[in-house]
């Protein structure tokens, strides 16, 4: 356990490099971070600069080859992929630019699965009440492709928040959606944030979205400065 | 741009990459399949024909009743063929003051070429094989003229002006045969003492035989060269003009066999078929930017065209190869089994391997690459622009015209290739049927599923087509192997069961119409059970409606040599068993006085007689006239007393008969036969038992191969399923990516793929008991005319071997899907 319990995520000299034809490619060089439990953060960058890397060292989806990762209390580095599952299961949403609900299951299957995997009772009842809170109620039933883009990201932030996690990965969660939409998709997920007291981590081009965060840093070569 | 050069670069390229590997593992285990099964069939067909040769004594045979003319000889000498001339005749021999009509055989020491003779040092002692023949002096003898002649090992008799020692016993002759029922007592002796005998003179009727052993390829050329025609003597027999029940022994096992290799080019084609379908999406997006660059329509085809069979030709020839090692494998395991080595291989398979392979990548994956020449260039800026896809149901079309354009080839039997793919065909439509259906049913049950069995069904009925098309394709691998599975169980055992262990192994010949009440009250009490006696009428067919029967009208020469021969009609009032009525009805058993025929199928087949036809007998010098009234299925491999052609017992009561039986008479009880030929003198008893255990032996060669071949088909099955479980790697890399993002452990994700398998098998396996159960009955009912009775726990069976399967294959297929990263999510966008 870490001493610093304020910090909800500390990443720790991470680095990640993989093999390339040339070398060694290195992503990300020496990122030290620490996000405080509640704070929204906004990791901003060209495309090729690490965001999505970093995001998913944070979330636990990868493992870094230098420093460590620190998801609420427990080094990340320690865990197997099962473990780090769990704790994906219980501490983390996410939502992602191309949405990846399963096609095969409905708005309200795909809400619950969280749920299920971890074993909830109430998978169904907690899962319509996500549905209901991002404004879905009347299409549980329908499938991915019955539902437009920016309904299908509703049932992505309703699946994200269906477990109740601290943490909410975003990764540029309006990429793919008209402007009108993309307005009204991050309006909600500021407001589920609001309203759950989600520590909220985004990766963004998108300047405007990154200011309605408490915080920016900005990835250039996979080094990360903190924009004041 | 050289198109030749872009895919040989790209075909390194893909296959690098792995892209095209798939396709060419598929050619790969298509190729390395069929050559395996034609090279392995090609050798244990030579083989099994080897052994059917035993009872020739050769390959091939020239019979003659004149001298065998000096440069048939030679050419044979020429032909560099192994050579035996024997005489046979019958002559009296005699020892003291008793006398024996016998059989006289004089070989020489090649004899016999294929087959070993075996003799005992006692009546009814125990056998041994020898590769000797008399000695110049000696004589070997059956243990009937043994009997007859009351003499022993060591005796002397006189055959001709000769005298001869006894020297053994002669138990067997590999080509004793000839008309089973007209056989008298047996001589062998050395043909070197034919002269002394002095009963070689003109006008003797002396059969001279020239016995001819070599490769198959020389023996048929020196078959055509012989001209038989010219020669009024001169018959010839090759192994497939032997007996019927050999004859059908070796056409069935072509035809198991012929089946089994059909139905891996079948499976093969649908693997490479389902695996260019995913070559062909990975692409969409190479071609939309090759397109977008100024690539031609008809380059990418070239390109794509190239590349196949550059991919072709160099699998087809791993192919080959690894073919040859598998098949080398198997006859090891055959050296094990049957103490007997098989021919070397011939290199026919290599080409015919190499051939298909080509074909059956053209046929089956280029269907789907011409697809990539209608890529819009517009999809590098939108990639929703996909083209049409290709019609599931047209890769099944085209792989049963493959079948068609193979079957021939493969089978060798039009019949069974009609039934085999009508039953394909019919198959795949109603499973394709089925399975939606089924699929529409069960997704019905979703919401009241937990999550590993929703997640299961959520993929099946997702990828509903995909479903329908992996039950149907895996389904129809499944349905041959369960058929392959039944055809051994339920068909071969049928088969083999018709010649039961207690099949008969003696015939009584030679019996008097007044000793038939006496001999068949004694064995019946003897044997213990009722004992069947045959009239047998000897007749010459002289008569077809008002044709004269002629046998230079034929050209078959079976149906030369039956038209020339002497029949052997017989009378009943009721059919036997083993018989089938194939057209019209058997008479009743009060029939008027009028003649009536019922003939055997085959025989009208090749005579040309029809039903309603009338046929006139010559029977004793009197002629009789009857209608054919039915036609029957006669099953030969039964060995019982069986005839070409029966009469109602009014026709033919009245003419001189002999009657004739068979029977089973276990070893303990072979002092009934002594009995008999010491009570009856007049009866001739002849031991078929070496026979049978001739003909069984084939049988039980041709099960292991079956067995073999079978094992083949079931790779080729495998390799579908791994083709179906590839076409949705991509996509279930990414849901498994996802699920363990969103929280999924390893155990979670195995347990939804566990449960999506099984649905999945559990549809196709109930699906093939059904087909396979159905196809079964067909076959049995129509080819090979057997009654059998579906084992009804199939239905159980099936599913859960086909849920075991499927799951195990499954896994092991998806076990790269189950090591992909989470972090997958976030780079596929």
């Amino acid at each position: 356990m870490d001493s610093n319990s304020n910090n909800i995520v500390q990443a720790k000299a991470l680095g990640k490099q993989v093999p390339s034809p040339e070398g060694t490619l290195t992503i990300l060089d020496d990122i030290n971070l620490s996000i405080k439990q509640g704070e929204s953060l906004a990791v901003i960058g060209v495309s090729g600069s690490g965001k999505s890397t970093l995001l998913g060292l944070l979330a636990g989806l990868d493992i870094p080859t230098s420093g460590k990762v620190i998801l609420n209390g427990t080094i990340l580095n320690d865990l197997d992929e099962d473990g780090r599952a769990k704790i994906r299961n219980q501490s983390v949403g996410f939502v992602f630019q191309s949405f990846h609900l399963l096609p095969g299951l409905t708005a309200l299957e795909n809400t619950a699965l969280p749920l299920e995997l971890a074993g909830s009772e109430q998978a169904d009842e907690i899962a319509k009440q996500k549905l209901a809170d991002v404004g879905l109620s009347e299409r549980i039933h329908h499938y991915p492709n019955q539902l437009s883009g920016g309904e299908q990201q509703r049932v992505a932030i309703a699946r994200a928040f269906a477990g109740n996690p601290q943490i909410l990965f975003a990764d540029e969660p309006t990429g793919n959606l008209d402007q009108k939409t993309a307005k009204r998709i991050i309006d909600l997920l500021f407001k589920m944030n609001k309203e759950n007291g989600t520590t909220l981590i985004m990766v963004t081009h998108d300047n405007a979205i990154a200011k309605l965060c408490d915080r920016k840093v900005i990835m250039t070569g996979g080094q990360l400065s903190e924009d004041t | 741009m050289n198109t030749l050069k872009y895919a040989f670069t790209g075909l390194k390229r893909d296959w690098y990459s792995g892209e095209l590997r798939l396709i060419g593992i598929s050619i790969l285990i298509a190729v390395a399949c069929l050559t395996s099964v034609s090279f392995f069939t090609d050798r244990v067909r030579r083989a099994t024909e080897q052994q059917a040769t035993e009872l020739l004594a050769a390959d091939l045979v020239l019979f003659s009743s004149a001298k065998i003319k000096n440069e048939h000889i030679d050419t044979a000498r020429e032909s560099d063929l192994i050579i035996s001339l024997n005489e046979s005749f019958r002559s009296v021999v005699v020892k003291g003051d008793k006398l024996e009509l016998a059989e006289v055989k004089a070989v020489d020491s090649s004899y016999p070429i294929r087959g070993h003779l075996r003799t005992s040092e006692n009546l009814f002692g125990k056998e041994n094989i020898t590769d000797t023949i008399p000695t110049p002096g000696s004589v070997w003898v059956d243990s009937r003229l043994l009997q007859t002649l009351q003499v022993k090992s060591g005796g002397i008799i006189n055959l001709g002006a000769a005298e001869f020692i006894v020297e053994k016993i002669l138990t067997y002759e590999p080509d004793r045969g000839g008309d089973l029922f007209n056989i008298a007592p047996r001589l062998l002796m050395n043909r070197a003492d034919l002269d002394k005998t002095e009963l070689i003179l003109p006008g003797s009727r002396i059969q001279y035989r020239l016995l001819l052993g070599g490769e198959s390829e020389k023996i048929d050329r020196y078959r055509k060269q012989i001209n038989v025609e010219d020669d009024d003597h001169l018959r010839i027999q090759g192994i497939k003009d032997a007996r019927p029940e050999i004859r059908s022994a070796l056409e069935r096992a072509e035809q198991f066999l012929g089946l089994a290799a059909l139905v891996s080019i079948a499976l093969a084609g649908l693997a490479i078929a389902m695996s260019a379908q995913r070559f062909a999406i990975r692409h969409y997006d190479v071609c939309a930017i090759m397109r977008c660059l100024g690539l031609q329509q008809r380059q990418i085809t070239q390109i794509y065209f190239f590349q196949l069979m550059l991919l072709g030709l160099i699998c087809s020839f791993i192919g080959c190869v690894i073919g040859f090692f598998a098949q080398e494998g198997l006859n090891q395991m055959m050296i094990g089994m049957t103490q007997q080595s098989l021919p070397e291989p011939s290199w026919r398979p290599v080409l015919s391997g190499v051939f298909t392979g080509l074909i059956t990548v053209l046929a089956f994956a280029l269907p789907q690459l011409i697809r990539l020449r209608k890529i819009s260039p517009l999809r590098v800026l939108r990639k929703d622009l996909t083209p049409a896809p290709l019609n599931n149901y047209v890769i099944y079309a085209l792989a049963i015209m493959a079948l068609v354009l193979f079957s021939p080839w493969q089978s060798g039997d039009i019949k069974l290739t009609i039934y085999t793919i009508a039953g394909l065909f019919l198959t795949a439509i109603v499973f394709a049927i089925s399975a939606k259906l089924m699929i529409k049913l069960l997704r019905q049950l979703q919401p009241r599923l937990k999550m590993a069995a929703r997640y299961g069904l959520a993929n099946v009925a997702r990828r509903s087509n995909q479903s329908v098309m992996q039950i149907t394709g895996i389904g129809l691998g499944v349905t041959v192997m369960i058929l392959l599975t039944l055809v051994r169980t339920d068909l071969l055992e049928g088969w083999q069961n018709r010649l039961p262990d207690n099949a008969p192994n003696y015939f009584l010949i030679n019996i008097q119409p007044d000793q038939v009440a006496n001999i068949k009250a004694y064995l019946s009490e003897a044997l213990g059970k009722d004992v069947e006696l045959h009239p047998m009428i000897r007749g010459r067919l002289s008569k077809i409606n008002d044709d004269n029967v002629n046998p230079d009208d034929y050209d078959d020469p079976r149906a030369t040599r039956l038209a020339a021969r002497e029949f052997n009609l017989s009378y009943a009032d009721k059919m036997q068993e083993d018989n089938r009525l194939v057209a019209g009805n058997w008479w009743s058993q009060k029939s008027s006085a009028n003649p009536y025929f019922s003939v055997e199928e085959g025989i009208a087949e090749t005579l040309g007689i029809n039903m309603g036809d009338i046929l006139t007998y010559s029977v004793a010098g009197q002629d009789i006239s009857g209608e054919v009234v039915n036609l029957r299925w006669v099953e030969w491999d039964s060995f019982n007393v069986n005839f070409f052609v029966v009469s109602n017992t009014e026709a033919l009561q009245s003419y001189p008969s002999t009657f004739i039986s068979s029977l089973f008479i276990p070893d303990t009880e072979r002092s009934v036969l002594i009995d008999i030929v010491k009570q009856y003198p007049s009866i001739t008893v002849f031991d078929i038992d070496a026979i049978l255990k001739q003909v069984r032996a084939i049988m039980n060669q041709v099960v292991r191969t079956v067995e073999f071949v079978f094992i083949f088909t079931i790779l080729t099955g495998i390799a579908v399923l791994f083709a179906a479980l590839q076409s949705t790697h991509d996509e279930r890399t990414h849901e498994s990516a996802l699920m363990s993002a969103l929280g999924a452990s390893r155990k979670q994700v195995i347990s939804g793929l566990v449960a999506e398998f099984m649905l999945l098998g559990f549809i196709t396996g109930l699906l093939s008991a059904i087909a396979a159960s159905i196809i079964e009955l067909a076959l049995a009912e129509y080819v090979f005319k057997m009654d059998i009775i579906i084992n009804p726990l199939i239905w159980l069976i099936a599913p859960l071997v086909c849920c075991l399967i499927i799951v195990a294959t499954g896994l092991f297929g998806t076990r790269k899907v189950l090591a992909s990263s989470p972090m997958l999510v976030l780079r596929n966008t």
